[in-house]
């Protein structure tokens, strides 16, 4: 069959939005981590509810803990972000209008991860 | 020369029916609501930011953040972002079935769209009894 595909864009197997699957994949294996983090969230914030300070500083103290919750906002926000891109890709169609959506939305992601980042080191060195 | 689409002429013919015209299937509903509750949680991403700067500013710093959700705006977002975790978790749960090739059948699929907003709202209240019910707490 004649194609006009070069040979090159053939072997790369990106397709038309010359990413290819890595999105789908990505969304889909965070997906599946945040399937346990999520419910390992609800039950620290259950544990927590009607708590003061002192509680949440104790438990985000430990180690594990610490980490834990950094593993479920990092994997949230990648989350998030792989999500709202979708929204975008969907809705916004002015080149322009979607870029400087696009890159307004990873920046904001990632100052909230930066800031949550830093929160729990900071709680962990207290 | 081509048609304008704006031109009275081209507004009289008959249009494709769009969503306001629809009958909303279940099916519809549960997948507009993924999308959406996933916004919603992104937003809710930032209060949980908030939440970890506010523990990490000592006490005073926990109290300004419980000034502002232990209010009954505050409590409707946080029972919002409750539900919409729920929602998010049963419907991503549908939504990894039907990567494998599951659940596409029409009857199956109306079934799992009520079962989906069923068990994300008996969860969210579920939990919410449970803090009022005085279960909750249990790390203090």
């Amino acid at each position: 069959m004649k194609t006009a595909q070069t040979p090159l864009h053939k072997v790369q197997g990106l397709g038309a939005s010359h990413t290819g699957t890595g999105h789908f994949w990505r969304e889909r294996v965070t997906a599946i981590a945040l399937m346990p983090l999520s419910l390992w969230f609800l039950y620290v914030m259950l544990g927590m509810a009607g708590t003061n300070e002192v509680t949440a500083l104790q438990f985000l103290a430990h180690p594990w803990n610490a980490i834990l919750m950094g593993a479920f906002v990092s994997f949230s926000l990648y989350h998030a972000g792989l999500g709202l891109q979708v929204v975008v890709d969907d809705y916004v169609h002015a080149p322009a209008s979607r870029i400087f959506l696009l890159l307004a939305i990873r920046a904001a992601l990632l100052a909230c991860w930066l800031v949550s980042l830093f929160a729990i080191i900071r709680i962990a060195a207290l | 020369m081509a048609e304008n689409p704006q031109s009275q002429q081209a507004r009289s013919r008959p249009l494709s029916p769009h969503l306001t015209i629809y009958r909303w299937p279940v099916t519809m509903m549960t997948s507009i609501t993924h999308r959406a509750t996933g916004i919603a949680l992104s937003l809710g991403a930032v209060i949980l930011a908030w939440w970890l700067v506010s523990i990490s500013n000592g006490p005073e710093g926990y109290d300004s953040f419980h000034a502002v959700m232990d209010t009954p705006l505050g409590l409707l977002v946080l029972f919002a972002i409750t539900w919409s975790l729920a929602y998010h978790f049963f419907s991503g749960v549908r939504h990894l079935a039907w990567d494998l090739g599951y659940g596409f059948d029409k009857k199956v699929a109306e079934r799992n769209s009520v079962l989906v907003f069923a068990l994300s709202f008996a969860s969210a209240l579920a939990v919410f009894g449970l803090v009022y019910g005085g279960h909750a707490g249990y790390l203090r």
